[in-house]
């Protein structure tokens, strides 16, 4: 099937560095997604190992061949356009065809292959209309038909889920995880919500300013961020950012508090540190030694669980609670930490501190 | 979202209860307006029924005074003029309005063939000094013809195309490119680029994507694009009248002003034969309306 190697992409637009450098390296049969703010240059990367745009710089290679002056068509890969692209003057059975009549397929096998496909999607019922008669979602599936009738080298995706509302959002993210599963196959999937990312793939490649910042599965994304960018562009609500250095065993904020230092962290004393807390890894209630003193600026409560925004001097901590916490702004506290899973970062360079030995 | 040229035409506004109660709001004021609109009427229409008066009037009736208005006896012996010659056999007009119809057609086909592609390179590919390029194109219609006429003449004469029908078609076709483009690029614009990138992935060369996906979804455009070319070569008169002379190349524009002048002029030939070259454009332009509307109104609908 089909591995898809992007080395050292390069490309700018007039003044406008799109991608500087991207390297990436999507396994065979992998849910592999890239995930990024808009203008991260998600877009291009794709649009670039599609052949639809010319590379200033780099290769492209699919299958370990050297792809990068391929046509797209040479290219045999398969794409869903963030704006589905279905042509509006076809039918849905016409525009799924399409990729098959490209290609010359026997009349016999278009029919089947539409049929399968508008099978698995649940789509059969809309073969004989026109996108016009469309709504999004269901655009949006026959896009996805019309990627997924061939069996290309890899399926390329653009943030096909970003038009959708929320709960068509969720119901097709368990639905393209479900195709990946049946079908098998090379996903290669853009998108700039996190939980996207998270939920369905494989592998996460992060891409900030046309550059990837990490590549790594979710888990490692999440509980190992390469560095304070990372960090917080990853993870809901967003991870709290103290600003601190090390003395000795011990890490001091720049708010006046003190915690005890974690074993890993390798930087000297006075370095200006980042310590980033995820909300679960606080607590409101008495926990070990390792808490902040500070108060309550207030409470959202969410249903599941509450976010409590406790204030820290001048800087501020979210903190995951029981749905039933109480507490009144301005109310004292104190915030247990979990250090163990606490991040430091340096922050000059933003990187994580190495950490080695936990 | 995605969204077709056609269904880019606004529906017809629907009359709604507010806006006809501000036009019943003083009916002084609608009185005002139909009296300014029917003089304004009157003024335009007023050449254009005494044109048609006269080409079917009789001698004596064109020249009565006062006028009449109504109650001439009607003839078809003008029109018959305009295409039988008096000794028989094809009349010099007609022969003027057929080469009428085959330069203004061959060069609007032509500027159409090399528009329609230039203004979808244009519009997709980003070229070296693009706006440079396109602005000097635009800036060959800057004069008017008059200015660039003499030049004109003197190479048509070095290359023997002084008096050809080719040497107009040639001229016209020239004048129209540069309108032709810029009109498909404004109107290919309008066709998100994203067609021609998935029927690519599809398996389609860049040309078939274009040729399938992106040139049915510009026929309205066009359409409007060519009728504007068509009328402008129909009606061309100053390079006819400076380029050609013999009677048998020379189109119906100056075929028609040659008719005036002269000891006696015969003002029903001159309607009859102004109304039967009228006529073409008209029709034309009424056939392909709703292309024309389309056209004109398709750059105010953002996607």
């Amino acid at each position: 099937m089909g591995t898809v190697t992007a080395h050292g992409l390069r490309k700018s637009f007039g003044e406008v560095r799109a991608l500087d450098g991207v390297t990436l390296e999507v396994p065979d049969g992998a849910f592999f997604v890239v995930l990024g703010p808009s203008g991260a240059g998600k877009t291009t990367t794709l649009r670039a190992i599609a052949g639809l745009e010319r590379l200033d710089a780099g290769s492209v290679h699919l299958d370990g061949r050297d792809a990068t002056g391929d046509t797209p068509a040479a290219r045999d890969l398969a794409m869903v356009f963030q704006s589905y692209a279905l042509y509006p003057r076809k039918t849905v059975y016409e525009n799924i065809a399409s990729p098959l009549r490209a290609r010359s397929t026997p009349a016999d096998e278009i029919g089947a292959g539409v049929e399968r496909v508008a099978g698995l999607l649940h789509i059969e019922r809309l073969l004989q209309r026109r996108p016009a008669q469309l709504s999004g979602g269901e655009m949006q599936r026959v896009a996805l038909a019309r990627a997924l009738v061939r069996r290309p080298r890899a399926f390329l995706m653009d943030e096909p889920l970003t038009n959708l509302d929320l709960k068509l959002r969720v119901e097709m993210r368990t639905e393209l995880t479900r195709i990946h599963r049946t079908l098998g196959g090379t996903f290669l999937y853009v998108t700039n919500d996190q939980v996207e990312a998270l939920s369905m793939a494989d592998q996460i490649a992060v891409l900030r300013e046309g550059a990837v910042q990490q590549v790594g599965t979710p888990t490692e994304v999440y509980e190992r961020p390469a560095n304070q960018w990372v960090a917080g562009f990853v993870g809901s609500p967003r991870i709290s950012l103290l600003a601190c250095h090390a003395e000795g065993d011990r890490l001091v904020g720049a708010e006046g508090w003190t915690l005890p230092r974690p074993r890993w962290t390798t930087a000297e004393d006075g370095r200006p540190l980042v310590l980033g807390l995820r909300a679960e890894d606080l607590s409101v209630e008495q926990r070990g030694d390792a808490a902040l003193p500070g108060e309550i600026y207030g409470l959202e409560p969410l249903g599941d669980r509450t976010l409590v925004d406790v204030k820290v001097g001048a800087e501020m901590l979210k903190v995951k609670a029981r749905p039933t916490v109480t507490g009144k702004p301005g109310e004292r506290l104190s915030v247990s930490v979990d250090l163990d899973r606490a991040h430091v970062f340096d922050a000059d360079t933003g990187l994580a501190l190495s950490e080695a030995g936990r | 979202m995605a969204i077709s040229v056609d269904e880019a035409v606004p529906a017809p506004p629907v009359p709604d209860d507010a806006r006809r109660a501000r036009r019943r709001g003083g009916t002084g004021r609608a009185v005002v307006e139909v009296a300014l609109l029917t003089v304004v009427a009157v003024a335009m229409l007023f050449p254009v029924l005494w044109m048609l008066e006269t080409s079917i009037k009789e001698g004596q009736d064109i020249y009565a005074v006062p006028a009449k208005l109504f109650g001439f006896d009607v003839t078809l012996d003008h029109y018959k003029d305009v295409f039988v010659a008096p000794g028989g056999g094809r009349s010099d007009l007609s022969v003027a309005l057929l080469n009428s119809v085959v330069v203004a057609g061959s060069s609007t086909v032509l500027a159409t063939l090399l528009g329609v592609p230039a203004g979808w390179a244009y519009s997709r590919f980003t070229l070296k000094g693009e706006k440079d390029q396109l602005f000097f194109i635009l800036s060959t219609r800057f004069m008017p013809p008059v200015v660039v006429v003499i030049p004109i003449f003197l190479m048509y004469r070095s290359l023997g195309l002084i008096d050809t029908q080719l040497g107009l078609i040639l001229i016209y076709t020239a004048f129209n490119v540069p309108f032709t483009i810029w009109m498909m690029k404004g109107f290919v614009d309008e066709v998100p680029s994203e067609y021609e990138d998935a029927a690519m992935l599809d398996g389609y060369t860049r040309l078939q994507a274009f040729w399938r996906f992106t040139l049915p979804l510009l026929v309205p455009g066009i359409a409007a694009t060519a009728v504007f070319a068509l009328i402008f070569s129909w009606n061309e008169f100053v390079y006819a009248i400076f380029l050609t002379s013999s009677q048998e190349v020379r189109t119906a524009p100056p075929a028609i002003a040659g008719l005036i002048g002269g000891s006696t002029v015969d003002w029903g030939l001159v309607a009859a034969s102004a109304v039967v070259f009228a006529l073409p454009v008209l029709v034309f332009a009424y056939m392909v309306r709703k292309h024309l509307v389309a056209g004109v109104t398709l750059g105010a609908v953002r996607r």
